[in-house]
């Protein structure tokens, strides 16, 4: 075999991981919760850059670095569900998809005021490992694993908690939950910050292996949502499948032409298993 | 209706005398305002209806591109080549809209598949960079002055045929706000399965809509490309594109005829007022409001600025045609 398709392959399988844990967060919102945050890979972008002041800028170390900026993002999601999702939550899911877009809009404006166009690193060099004559990167190996480790922990959460199944039951019927005894407003404000826990974390990661700049959410958003429908909204193994899928399609597809019609590829083949499999590939 | 006509002819007068007098910049500018409103009204035709669509982008797109390119390469006149890309920036939306409406994916699935759309054409035009320039554009072949190229070196002519497009744009609006289509559409976005019952094809009265609405957009998008004479896949295909179509039409609100128009009218002066005041340090300035403004926009008028100034005005809920 090829051996720049193999390393292409290994490549895609470790794209698959960040990905997956970009898909994570989102999946939980949009797929379990039927939030549509349009604006998610922004949010993850201001993690980014939340990270990269603390740990480049103000010299703090990175694990502490890391744990604030999920404690933030975090909040950020909490603030983004009271300030404009809330409002909204009663009328039609498309609002609260535009009302999102304005917030994309403003995240990746304001980012541009306030720290321009330019591209920057945080400055960590991880090891490039080497397998035979294959290069590996080993920031994405370890995004691959946290990315796994996140998609279990979320769904054991989801299946065996209570809260994740009161998260689960609000998806179904966000009126009759209340009549179960559970308090609405306090899962969604749960959901909405473990969302943004979990964009916290893929900044971390992501932060790791891409500079930061205002318009890194446009990289990444249309993909991520794909993947969430791909996998079947709220099945986070799924998403994790998905993942796979559309990061070997990127990969291989840039092998044999340009990443750009490997995204065409991966876009259509999204409209057409709308249409096949609106609920998704794992669905039974 | 005798009232509303005092300000009705002085806005006529306004735009008939402003080739004549007003500096290039601002013919300019109205010129660009004309364009985009007539894009957003056809973004609008749809959007009222509920049917968001991200998917303009991409009709714009292949509005824009195809007589241009056809122009370039094989000297076929834009008379020709704006017929072509219309037609087939309509047989896109077909392709796109009948399953969509055949397997009833509405509301925010269809904006995604159309989000995916927008993205298809905008990543197919940076692919072929060999044809088209790619991400740095593509500057169509000039010819001077010429009808016959539909090129022209006085803005005056371009704002003659922006403003009839632009009157066209707000007749074909009105022609469906009082057809008997737009009742059906009213049922089909209240309830689909109900309108259906009561024996309204909503394949056919979505298909006809989204067919109108993409050509126009198509047609908007190629008169764009003519004007400006520099295409760019970014700024007439993709999703900043769809998102600027959709919000500009949204803040103005979609359910008056001149909506559209009037949100083209402060996006624009907007930007280009942040651009003057603040110079181009301020790149993210205007966005940054205008995303502030969308947001609470949706949040308190969701009927848009022309509906909310109605309600008040009327005390009524503005969904019905606007005054006459």
């Amino acid at each position: 075999m090829d051996i720049y398709l193999l390393e292409a392959i290994i490549n895609g399988i470790l794209l698959g991981g960040v990905l997956a844990l970009l898909a994570l967060g989102l999946n939980l919102i949009f797929g379990v919760i039927d939030v549509v945050w349009i604006a998610y890979a922004d949010i993850v972008m201001c993690g980014m850059y939340a990270l990269y002041f603390l740990y480049a800028v103000y010299g703090w170390p990175f694990p502490l670095a890391c744990a604030v900026t999920i404690a933030g993002v975090a909040v950020l999601g909490v603030f983004v569900h009271l300030l404009i999702i809330a409002p909204v939550l009663n009328s039609a899911p498309i609002n609260q998809l535009l009302a999102t877009g304005g917030l994309l809009f403003f995240l990746q404006s304001f980012a541009t005021l306030l720290f321009g166009t330019d591209f920057r690193n945080i400055g960590i060099r991880l090891p490039i490992i080497e397998i035979g004559t294959i290069f590996l990167s080993f920031s994405r190996l370890i995004a691959f694993v946290v990315g796994l480790i996140g998609a279990i922990v979320l769904y054991l959460f989801l299946k065996r908690t209570y809260i994740g199944t009161a998260i689960r039951a609000i998806a179904q019927d966000r009126d009759i939950v209340g009549l179960m005894g559970v308090d609405q407003r306090k899962i969604y404000l749960v959901t909405s910050a473990i969302g943004g826990a979990l964009a916290g974390l893929a900044a971390c990661m992501l932060a790791l292996q891409y500079d930061v700049q205002p318009f890194i959410g446009n990289t990444f958003g249309p993909i991520i949502f794909m993947i969430c429908v791909l996998g079947g909204l709220g099945n986070m193994i799924g998403g994790f499948i998905a993942s796979f899928i559309i990061s070997q399609i990127i990969a291989i597809g840039g092998y044999y032409s340009n990443t750009e019609l490997s995204y065409v590829l991966c876009f259509t083949l999204f409209i057409v298993l709308m249409f096949v499999r609106p609920r998704g590939l794992f669905a039974r | 209706m005798r009232m509303s006509h005092i300000p009705m002819l002085a806005a006529a007068a306004v735009l008939i005398a402003l080739p004549f007098g007003a500096p290039a910049y601002i013919l300019h500018l109205v010129i660009q305002i004309l364009l985009w409103s007539f894009i957003y009204t056809a973004w609008s035709l749809m959007g009222r209806f509920g049917f968001v669509s991200f998917g303009h982008g991409a009709f714009m797109g292949v509005g824009a591109y195809v007589p241009a390119l056809l122009w370039t390469y094989y000297d076929v006149t834009p008379w020709l080549g704006i017929p072509i890309g219309v037609v087939l920036a309509a047989l896109l939306a077909v392709v796109i809209g009948v399953p969509c409406f055949r397997l009833k994916v509405v509301g925010h699935y269809f904006a995604l598949v159309t989000l995916a759309l927008s993205q298809v054409v905008l990543l197919s035009l940076v692919a072929a960079r060999d044809i088209t320039g790619g991400s740095l554009g593509f500057t169509p072949k000039a010819a001077g002055n010429s009808w016959y190229a539909l090129q022209f070196s006085d803005k005056g002519t371009f704002y003659a045929i922006a403003l009839i497009l632009w009157l066209v744009g707000l007749s074909v609006w009105r022609q469906i706000d009082r057809g008997i289509g737009r009742e059906a559409l009213e049922a089909i976005s209240e309830d689909e399965d109900a309108a259906a019952a009561v024996g309204i094809d909503v394949l056919r009265e979505k298909l006809r809509v989204t067919v109108i609405s993409a050509a126009m957009t198509a047609l908007g998008g190629a008169l764009y490309g003519q004007y400006m004479m520099y295409l760019n896949p970014e700024t007439v295909s993709g999703i900043a594109v769809s998102l600027q179509i959709v919000f500009a039409a949204v803040a103005g609100g979609v359910y008056a005829m001149l909506g559209p128009t009037i949100g083209a009218v402060l996006t624009i002066s907007l930007t280009e007022g942040l651009r003057v005041w603040f110079g181009v340090n301020f790149v993210g300035a205007a966005n940054t409001i205008y995303g502030v403004l969308l947001v609470l926009c949706i949040i308190f008028m969701p009927q848009g600025i022309v509906g909310t100034v109605q309600r008040l005005k009327f005390r009524e809920p503005p969904k019905a045609a606007p005054a006459e």
